[in-house]
């Protein structure tokens, strides 16, 4: 296979590991949602451990991005 | 009917050097003291906001809108991160987290608000946080401040840190491992985060202006069945309204995410021992 072709497919694979990110970022917030319904008077103090696991989910995602773009711009 | 331009998406990312300045060695280091578009974007940045925080520093009891706005900035870090995350020992280290909170908030929504874009060849606006080099300066002053900290409040305690008590000698020399790294990435994705958010964000804003040029250029070059590309032409636009209203949400939600890890690295060490 064409060396270039090969790296930009590496480069669109990686970009997969941003699945799981999504997954977390769903069930994240559709819980988040969920029980702010359910008792909307403890949503608001609980909004900074929502960003705070919203940074901490959204990191793995990131390191997908990152491998990605090594993989074009690196090598 | 003239070409549609390239679409260069990293384009807008690049430095362009405005007025040449000296340049000199110090101890094998090149230091290049150019005004480039990062560093101008940066003088505006800061320049705002000393400015809107001497503007409003006369305190009155009832604020008038700018003091309104600037007490909101406060607690926004007071009552909703430091108070509630490191409590009332929290109080020295407001400052820091407000400028930290400030200068990544006010240079990312720059990069949003002032898409003047490009006039007399020239790109005049740009995305500072989308430099790496900027996000990795910041994640490591942090993070390091933070880490000296823990050792000039607790003394070589402070190791204590990364051992996890009640798992033997061998598990707990693994964990030590384990928190080692696990500590230590830190800078690494404090800075990462912002990085690749501020330019993903941008990346994207580019690419579908790219499309509405693109696409129009085609729709009009002949009257045809090519005219149809008019309408992903205007759904692209369309986009760009929408996004640019999503990436004014991360420009602030980004601000307030690197704030709160701040935070929560701060208290590891202002309540080092006791809580968890």
């Amino acid at each position: 296979m064409d060396p270039a072709a090969a790296k930009l497919i590496g480069a669109g694979l990686a970009t997969s590991g941003m699945i799981g990110a999504g997954v977390g970022l769903g069930t994240l917030f559709g819980n988040y949602l969920q029980a702010a319904i359910r008792n909307p008077s403890a949503a608001a103090s609980q909004q900074t451990m929502l960003f705070l696991g919203m940074a901490l989910t959204e990191t793995m995602g990131l390191f997908a991005f990152v491998v990605s773009l090594l993989i074009l711009f690196v090598f | 009917m003239a070409d549609a331009p390239k679409i260069e998406p990293m384009h807008q990312f690049l430095i362009h050097n405005w007025i040449q300045g000296p340049q000199f060695d110090v101890g094998g280091v090149h230091f290049d003291m150019s005004i480039t578009n990062s560093v101008a974007s940066m003088l505006v940045g800061a320049t705002a906001l000393v400015a809107f925080f001497v503007l409003t520093a006369r305190q009155q009891i009832v604020p008038n809108r700018g003091q309104a706005v600037a007490e909101a900035f406060y607690n926004i870090v007071d009552r909703s991160l430091v108070t509630p995350i490191i409590g009332h020992h929290g109080r020295p280290y407001i400052p820091y987290l407000l400028t930290l909170f400030c200068v990544i908030f006010v240079l990312n929504l720059m990069g949003v608000v002032l898409s003047v874009g490009s006039l007399a060849g020239q790109s005049w606006t740009f995305t500072v946080t989308s430099q790496l080099a900027i996000t990795a300066t910041l994640a490591v002053l942090t993070f390091f401040s933070v880490f000296i900290l823990g050792f000039v409040k607790h003394g070589p305690k402070f190791l204590t840190l990364f051992w996890i008590p009640g798992m033997g000698v061998v598990g707990g020399a693994l964990m030590v491992l384990i928190e080692m790294i696990s500590y230590f990435v830190r800078p690494i994705t404090l800075a990462m985060r912002l990085f690749g958010n501020m330019m993903g964000g941008h990346v994207v804003l580019s690419l579908f202006g790219s499309f509405v040029v693109a696409l129009g250029v085609f729709a009009l070059s002949t009257l045809g069945l090519n005219t149809l590309a008019i309408i992903p032409s205007a759904l692209s636009f369309a986009m760009i309204v929408a996004l640019t209203g999503l990436e004014l949400v991360v420009a602030f939600l980004q601000a307030f995410v690197f704030t709160v890890l701040a935070t929560v690295y701060l208290n590891e060490v202002v309540n080092f021992g006791h809580g968890h």
